[in-house]
């Protein structure tokens, strides 16, 4: 508890003076947790075949930290890529055009319905399948232009290709849940003003619907953080799963090894949580607010802390979803979005 | 894009107008709404059934009606948030949404494509009952969004003409505020602002005050009547018999989809229709 800083208040005659209601119940629970807390503490220090010299040792190894860099380059070009795919594929899933439909819901149909495992085989395995990438006249033999596979697509471009692609199908669907939770008086207003399609989704719809899709995007990347991991199906073999696994079979020591991965894992994570609550309220903006300085006209709370992003209902006009119930919707679609994820 | 152009015309119009004394009819030439025949229909559920409106340049029309009339729905048409099912609506003497085309010796209509429309939309503000002011945007970025983003307009340039619109709503001060920040009223000004900054021709106005607590309908009526008095041609969807009174130069009751009574503002006080006379009993 904070004490109250007396300047900050009004001056009230006969200033209620109460003693607070006793949280007995958090006491006792912070005692118990408190208790177990150091149980586990000290089974995870004095246990010996965790072996924390060996942790310590390998913890700042040249290749673990080697392979932390390659997790993070992969975590980040990935979801890059396909962050800007899903957006792609969103629009076009709910675009008037029926071809565009079609491969949007092919690609999401595609890409979420194979495990990524086997994804990133067949990646790693392209430039065997395919030796030979040509531009040229379909059916014919002739070609203007022709590459070698093996040469564009190295294990790094295959196991970054890989994730983005499959990952972009589920980020789609999240995207979508965002488009449909922004109010359609926002595109009609915006409509009536003149503005077309991509002006709209652009400059009025995508940036109230970053505000829902940030938070399980945010997860799908700490997802991706951990599913890196994978790549040595490619096989790409320079990334931190990998990397202490290789130390950990040359020393026979597995245990201390996991240990180091999971304390890296676990630091990045921190980091990327971080991130993530400062992009939230950067699209936050607008939606955060209370009244500030609505002026001596105005008492009715017309700002809509919650829910679509229209302007909202205004007290007593019963018309309308009241912003409990658009903020349950909301919150409705953004869980579906993640059991679909979770149910992959 | 005109749009600087069509700011002086503007002003201009809205200083020379001498604000007309007769009732609709004593214009001559185009007039700025044409409703001819309107149908509309949602499924089975035919909403508007037969629509025949004229709207003089310079003149304000009152629409009144019970709820699920369709007079919402009218406004929408001209705007073209909704598709005409049967008739024609001109704005400005211009057929909204089609064209004629000669197909195998047949006059038929072709749709216009979204940038047709879009263009016919820049002649008509329209300002909503739930405001639907963008709410991760400023006032002031509001109602510099249209011009900056559709007429191609520089952002000082915008920036200077927000800035004047929004003093003629009286939120000068407001300008930096998110619309969560600011009343129902406010709200509302700010989109009547946002609106006027892209020079339309006509303004629309779904429901202006209904979605208002009762102390905040007159800031956002006197606006409009401001409005009414620099000459803007307007249509107004409300409930509000006071505004029509004093400020409409015709009113049209609809019901059950069709115009039950049109005149003067004086056919408040005189209808002769007895849905009409019902109707005024319930409002009044």
């Amino acid at each position: 508890m904070t004490r109250k800083s007396k300047e900050n208040q009004a001056n009230i005659p006969n200033r209620i003076n109460a003693l607070p209601v006793r949280h007995t119940a958090t006491v006792v629970a912070g005692i118990i947790v408190a208790l177990l807390a150091l149980m586990l503490a000290q089974g995870l220090v004095t246990n010996p075949r965790l072996e924390w010299n060996v942790v310590w040792k390998y913890l700042f190894n040249e290749n673990v930290l080697n392979g932390i860099g390659w997790t993070l380059w992969l975590t980040v070009a990935s979801m890059l890529i396909a962050v800007v795919l899903s957006v792609l594929l969103a629009v076009m899933r709910s675009s008037a055009n029926a071809v565009l439909r079609g491969v949007s819901w092919f690609w999401i149909w595609f890409f979420r319905g194979t495990p990524v495992y086997t994804q990133l085989v067949f990646w790693g395995l392209f430039s065997v399948l395919i030796p030979k990438l040509s531009l040229g006249i379909p059916f014919t033999s002739v070609e203007f232009w022709s590459v070698d596979t093996r040469n564009i697509l190295t294990a790094a471009v295959a196991a970054i290709l890989g994730l983005a692609l499959n990952e972009s199908a589920y980020l789609a669907e999240i995207v979508r849940a965002g488009i449909e939770a922004v109010d359609t008086g926002q595109a009609e207003a915006a409509q009536a003003l003149g503005m077309r399609r991509g002006l709209i989704m652009r400059r009025v719809v995508l940036p109230q619907a970053m505000r829902i899709i940030v938070p399980p995007v945010g997860n799908e990347t700490i997802g991706m953080l951990k599913t890196t991991s994978l790549v040595m199906a490619v096989p790409f073999s320079l990334e931190l799963q990998y990397a202490t696994d290789a130390i950990a079979n040359r020393i026979y020591k597995p245990i201390p090894l996991l240990l180091v991965a999971c304390i890296w894992y676990l630091v990045i994570t921190t980091i990327l949580m971080f991130l993530q609550s400062r992009l939230e309220k950067h699209f936050g903006k607008g939606f955060e607010q209370r009244q500030l300085g609505a002026g001596a006209s105005g008492t009715s709370p017309a700002g809509n802390g919650a829910g679509t992003g229209s302007a909202g209902p205004t007290k007593g006009t019963g018309k309308g979803g009241t912003p409990d119930q658009t903020d349950k919707d909301t919150v409705k679609k953004y869980n579906e979005t993640m059991m679909t994820g979770l149910n992959a | 894009m005109s749009t600087h152009g069509n700011t002086e015309n503007m002003q201009n119009s809205s200083r020379d107008t001498v604000r007309p004394s007769a009732p609709a009819g004593a214009h001559s030439g185009v007039p700025a709404v044409a409703i001819k025949d309107v149908h509309k229909a949602f499924g089975a559920l035919h909403v508007l059934k037969g629509i025949n409106l004229t709207v003089n340049p310079g003149t304000v029309t009152v629409i009144l009606g019970p709820s699920g009339s369709g007079k919402s729905t009218l406004l929408r048409l001209i705007n073209q948030l909704e598709t005409l099912s049967g008739g024609e609506i001109d704005v400005d003497g211009e057929m909204v949404g089609y064209r004629h085309v000669e197909r195998g010796g047949q006059d038929r209509l072709q749709e216009l494509t979204e940038k047709e429309i879009a263009a016919q939309r820049e002649k008509l503000g329209m300002v909503f009952q739930r405001f639907n002011l963008f709410p991760h945007m400023t006032a002031l970025q509001n109602v510099m969004e249209a011009p900056v983003h559709v007429a191609g307009v520089s952002k000082a340039e915008a920036k200077a003409r927000a800035e004047k619109e929004l003093a003629r709503v009286g939120l000068a001060d407001r300008a930096e505020h998110y619309p969560a920040e600011l009343s129902g009223g406010q709200q509302q000004r700010v989109a009547i602002a946002r609106a006027l900054a892209m020079d339309p021709e006509i303004m629309l106005f779904d429901e202006p005050t209904s979605a208002l607590d009762p102390e905040l309908v007159g800031e956002v009526l006197g606006v409009m009547r401001s409005l009414a008095d620099g000459g803007m041609t307007m249509m107004v969807v409300t409930h509000e018999i006071g505004f029509a009174r004093e400020v409409a130069d015709q009113v049209v009751f609809i019901d059950g989809g069709v115009v039950v009574e049109a005149g003067g503002p004086e056919i408040i006080d005189n209808p002769t229709e007895q849905r009409f006379k019902d109707f005024l009993a319930h409002v009044l």
